[in-house]
């Protein structure tokens, strides 16, 4: 067993770090302040490879595995967690959602604009009524001829605005049946599809949130991912994979907020030594650096069996819930650790903290992780 | 056109410098390796020019199999193809002879390097390898355009720049502006993977000078704050304590 980063691993994570330091770190704070979502900067992402990491190359993109998937969201979390959740949607949801259950002509169709971001993608689950119980959504479909027609909206939707194109999943059958939902793909453009309110954000501020409305949208059954009755299935695993990158997002936070809190604490004098002689301090680093390397071989067990084509179902749900507690947590005492200071904008901490808070919400709260987990761990 | 790019296996800019073995040998622990800078921009402009009007980019580097992530790095950046030389680097004049050796009969049409290294910053091997082969050297290069078999450049000199024109070959020593570094994509990460880097023993050289021991600077000592109003305070500080004026 090899716990170490390999060479490709070490030279993503210098490239997002180069490329952060260039393109993100010097307009981060304001664009945070602005609530403003950087395309271009989505797009300077697609040119490096970023937005179609586990695509493979006949496809458009980068070919790689989900270790280097981790490592590149981990470091781009540090930069900055909100780039990395869009990163994260983008490639998991939307991309991950088309690569794992489109046929050979969609993937043709959509993978290649995916991959290097010409287009931004968005993916549709949630609405206002229907967060965990995602399976009791109002949003339907009705066939029409050839045609499907789309009613209803979804919200919480990164890219609901900006995106290019949407996989959605809609009702197609009875309320209660699993098998009641479909997905489908939906360009931007297509009548009867628009983009609605984007949310104003505690944290997460430079990724796009918003709503997509469908008014008697009507989409091609080309357009179709797999068969009707598929949909929610096809997203539970779609999920399944999601929650690694999660669990990355939350590994760039946990391991950003440690990082400031150590250096601080080392350079910070109170009582004419630095803070870090206190023990009350230091153990919470301890506590922070252990909790840390946990969530990251968590993450990483998952990835790697990912990658084997194995059943990631409880590894997932593990490592998203357990990282993302560990970014909250670590956030939380960073600012603690910077003790005012971390309470205002001059230090990355304070971000930090209000973009953590995501991470054990969005992609199925920490309450839905238990439950997927103890669902498993009772069959086994 | 074929150019021939050294680079050098350098701490971060940001490593904590430290020795051991008495203060004859760098502390590694923990320090973060990578192409040095100047070498960074002399690669970058390789692949520009590479990539205007075809052609071939090796790059070169004197050093033992540690310096492999970093050779890697360079063929994800856009290198076609690598050499290692395997050998410690110890001194410019030993480094200048591998690479002339190396370089005398490979037919390349440009070699170019940093303007210098920022471990030693000896800035002397670009003169070295040129005087070697024969062949001109400038250093420090911000521009360079090829057209055909002539080269134009501009190089920095005390207040002010020079442009020179000259034909090919010869060694460039380079720096900032003459290209913007390029941080690699996931392509060229994957590619980088499967381009030969080869491996080849040194040739009989002298190591010209031994290195006796290092010395660090010493610490910087407390920061006195004054009060902007009194001035009389800060010249008797400047003048006694610190005994600049
Ligand atoms: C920034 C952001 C981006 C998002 N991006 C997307 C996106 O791109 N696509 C998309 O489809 N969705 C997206 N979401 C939606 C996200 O997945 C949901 O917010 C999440 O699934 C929770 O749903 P909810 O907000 O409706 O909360 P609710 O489901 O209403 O939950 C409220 C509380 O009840 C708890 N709870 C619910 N059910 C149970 C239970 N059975 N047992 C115990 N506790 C329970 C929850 O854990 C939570 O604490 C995003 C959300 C955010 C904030």
């Amino acid at each position: 067993m090899d716990f170490g980063l390999n060479e490709n691993q070490e030279m993503i994570a210098q490239m997002v770090r180069d490329f952060g330091a260039k393109e993100i770190t010097p307009h981060r704070d304001q664009w945070d302040e602005e609530q403003h979502f950087p395309i271009d900067v989505m797009k300077k992402l697609g040119g490096l490879g970023l937005m179609g990491v586990l695509v493979p190359q006949e496809y458009g993109g980068s070919g790689f595995g989900y270790e280097e998937y981790v490592t590149a969201i981990l470091e781009l979390a540090k930069v900055d967690p909100s780039i990395g959740l869009s990163m994260a949607a983008h490639n998991s949801l939307c991309t991950g959602h088309i690569l794992q259950f489109a046929n050979d002509e969609q993937k043709k169709r959509w993978l290649p604009k995916l991959a290097t971001a010409e287009w931004i993608g968005a993916w549709g689950l949630t609405e206002p009524n229907t967060g965990s119980d995602a399976g009791n959504m109002k949003t339907t479909a009705v066939q029409d001829g050839d045609y499907w027609v789309i009613n209803g909206a979804k919200n919480w939707i990164t890219h609901g605005k900006s995106g290019d194109v949407a996989v959605v999943i809609v009702r197609t059958g009875e309320t209660g049946d699993s098998h009641g939902m479909t997905a489908f793909v939906v360009e931007r453009g297509t009548e009867g599809f628009k983009g609605g309110r984007k949310e104003n954000k505690l944290g997460m501020r430079l990724s796009e949130t918003a709503e997509m409305i469908f008014e008697d949208c009507r989409v091609h059954k080309d357009n179709m991912l797999g068969n009707v009755g598929e949909g929610f299935i096809q997203s539970m695993k779609v999920l399944d994979g999601g929650r690694i990158s999660i669990a990355a997002l939350s590994l760039g936070i946990a391991e950003g907020a440690y990082e400031a809190a150590l250096a601080y604490s080392k350079e910070r004098h109170q009582f004419n030594q630095p803070i870090s002689s206190f023990q009350g301090i230091a153990f919470k680093l301890a506590d922070m650096a252990t909790e840390l390397e946990g969530a990251k071989l968590l993450t990483f067990q998952a990835a790697d069996l990912k990658n084997k084509g194995k059943s990631v179902n409880k590894e997932s749900a593990m490592a998203k819930y357990y990282a993302s507690e560990v970014a909250v947590k670590n956030s939380v005492e960073a600012v603690q650790i910077f003790g005012g200071y971390g309470y205002t904008k001059d230090y990355p901490v304070e971000k930090y903290y209000r973009d953590s808070k995501l991470c054990t919400i969005g992609e199925g709260t920490s309450e839905i992780q238990k439950l997927v987990i103890s669902r498993a761990i009772l069959k086994e | 056109m074929k150019i021939l790019v050294c680079i050098t296996h350098v701490p971060d800019t940001t490593a904590k410098i430290s020795f051991t073995d008495d203060n004859t040998k760098f502390n590694s622990d923990g320090v973060q390796y990578i192409i040095g800078p100047y070498d960074d921009y002399a690669l970058a402009r390789a692949v520009e020019l590479k990539e205007a009007s075809g052609g071939t980019v090796t790059v070169l580097n004197v050093g033992t199999s540690e310096t492999e992530p970093t050779i890697r790095k360079a063929l994800a950046i856009g290198a076609d193809d690598a050499i290692r030389i395997d050998a410690e680097p110890t001194d410019s004049y030993f480094v200048a002879e591998q690479i002339a050796n190396h370089a005398k009969d490979a037919g390349y049409d440009l070699i170019m390097m940093g303007r210098e290294s920022i471990d030693f910053n000896g800035g002397m091997v670009h003169g070295m390898v040129g005087e070697l082969l024969g062949l001109p050297a400038i250093s420090p290069v911000m521009k360079l355009d090829i057209e055909g078999q002539t080269a134009k450049l501009a190089r920095e000199i005390e207040g002010g720049k020079e442009y020179l024109e000259l034909d090919l070959p010869f060694i460039a020593g380079c720096q900032e502006p003459i290209a913007e570094w390029k941080i690699p994509n996931m392509r060229g990460i994957m590619s980088a993977r499967s381009k030969k880097l080869e491996v080849l023993a040194p040739s009989d050289a002298s190591e010209a000078v031994k290195l006796q021991q290092y010395e660090l600077p010493p610490a910087k000592g407390d920061v006195k704050m004054i009060d902007a109003d009194n001035v009389g305070e800060l010249v008797k500080l400047l003048k006694n304590e610190a005994k600049v004026i």
